[in-house]
């Protein structure tokens, strides 16, 4: 993704602080939502050189509505995952394999990488311990066992597929 | 509106049975890693569950009202976004560091990468000194 111009970023920084502003202050009293623009286009105009690259082509319609939907599927994976670690913590015999394992992403952008490994770390039994490029290396409570063998490619495939995948298809549309 | 009520208590008391976890999850893992594991993620959720909870807890009282679920859920989303950052950095940290992996780990793929790096380095390093020495 290629820089966007000055003003759509600025504007797309305007934008993305204004909604927290409204969120913060939730009222819709014209003089809270004057001042809150106002300081929106002060701040933005500091910022808007570090906060975004994409400008308000991050705003398609089609990428907020995967954002919205990435919401409750990243919420119902971290909550699964959570119960999974919950139950190799109780058991008695602590159930854990841990190891770190080589995935591989398709994702391009730096913004999408840094969300993947944020989702990865965010979900419980993996933490992301370093990125290279495209490789990720993640520390895994439970190796399964189609991620056991010796082969590199094998072992890669299936890492992937149980790990970085399932985010994939959500941040590639989001994130580019 | 006591459904509100209900519902606030029960997320924080999920979020509060995490907590525990969390630290249970501290004392009875082997090494530092399977220790972030369980501390920092559980306690994620936790967060969460209390967070969210209270946001929903306080609509259903009195003196309640929609900013609070809105402040609170603000609040969910910065935490979601920072938290795996220092995760990410404490553990990259200890591993840099050299804590070794506990001896049940199965593998270490970071270390053969690592190594082929290196390796890859020495090579180029070793190489270009010759081609110097030949004009």
């Amino acid at each position: 993704m290629g820089e966007a111009s000055k003003i759509s970023r600025y504007l797309y920084t305007v934008i993305v602080l204004f909604l927290i502003w409204l969120l913060l202050t939730a009222s819709l009293d014209p003089q809270e939502l004057g001042f809150g623009l106002i300081l929106s286009l002060i701040v933005a105009a500091f910022t808007y050189e570090i906060f975004s690259t994409g400008g308000l082509a991050n705003l398609h319609p089609k990428r907020i509505a995967y954002a919205i939907a990435y919401v409750p599927y990243f919420l119902w994976a971290m909550i699964m995952a959570n119960l999974d670690v919950a139950y190799r913590v109780l058991h008695p015999r602590r159930p854990i394999r841990p190891g770190i394992v080589h995935c591989k992403t398709v994702l391009k952008s730096d913004v999408g990488k840094l969300a993947l490994a944020n989702s990865i770390t965010l979900t419980p039994g993996t933490i992301t311990l370093d990125v290279d490029d495209e490789n990720y290396f993640i520390h895994w409570i439970w190796v399964p066992d189609e991620a056991m063998t010796e082969e590199e490619g094998e072992h890669v495939k299936a890492a992937s597929a149980n790990i970085t995948q399932p985010f994939e298809k959500f941040l590639k549309v989001i994130f580019g | 509106m006591n459904a509100l009520t209900a519902l606030g208590e029960v997320l924080v008391l999920i979020g509060t049975f995490f907590y525990f976890l969390s630290a249970l999850g501290l004392i009875r893992m082997p090494d530092v890693y399977n220790r972030m594991q369980t501390s920092t993620k559980s306690a994620t959720l936790g967060s969460l569950g209390v967070i969210i909870g209270v946001g929903i807890w306080a609509l259903g009282t009195d003196f309640g009202s929609a900013a609070w679920l809105t402040k609170t859920v603000v609040i969910a989303v910065f935490l979601l976004l920072t938290n795996p950052i220092s995760a990410h950095a404490l553990i990259r940290a200890a591993y840099k560091s050299g804590i070794p992996l506990w001896e049940g780990s199965v593998m270490d793929k970071y270390r053969e990468h690592i190594e082929a790096k290196a390796k890859a380095l020495e090579a180029a390093e070793s190489e270009t000194p010759e081609e110097g020495g030949e004009e």
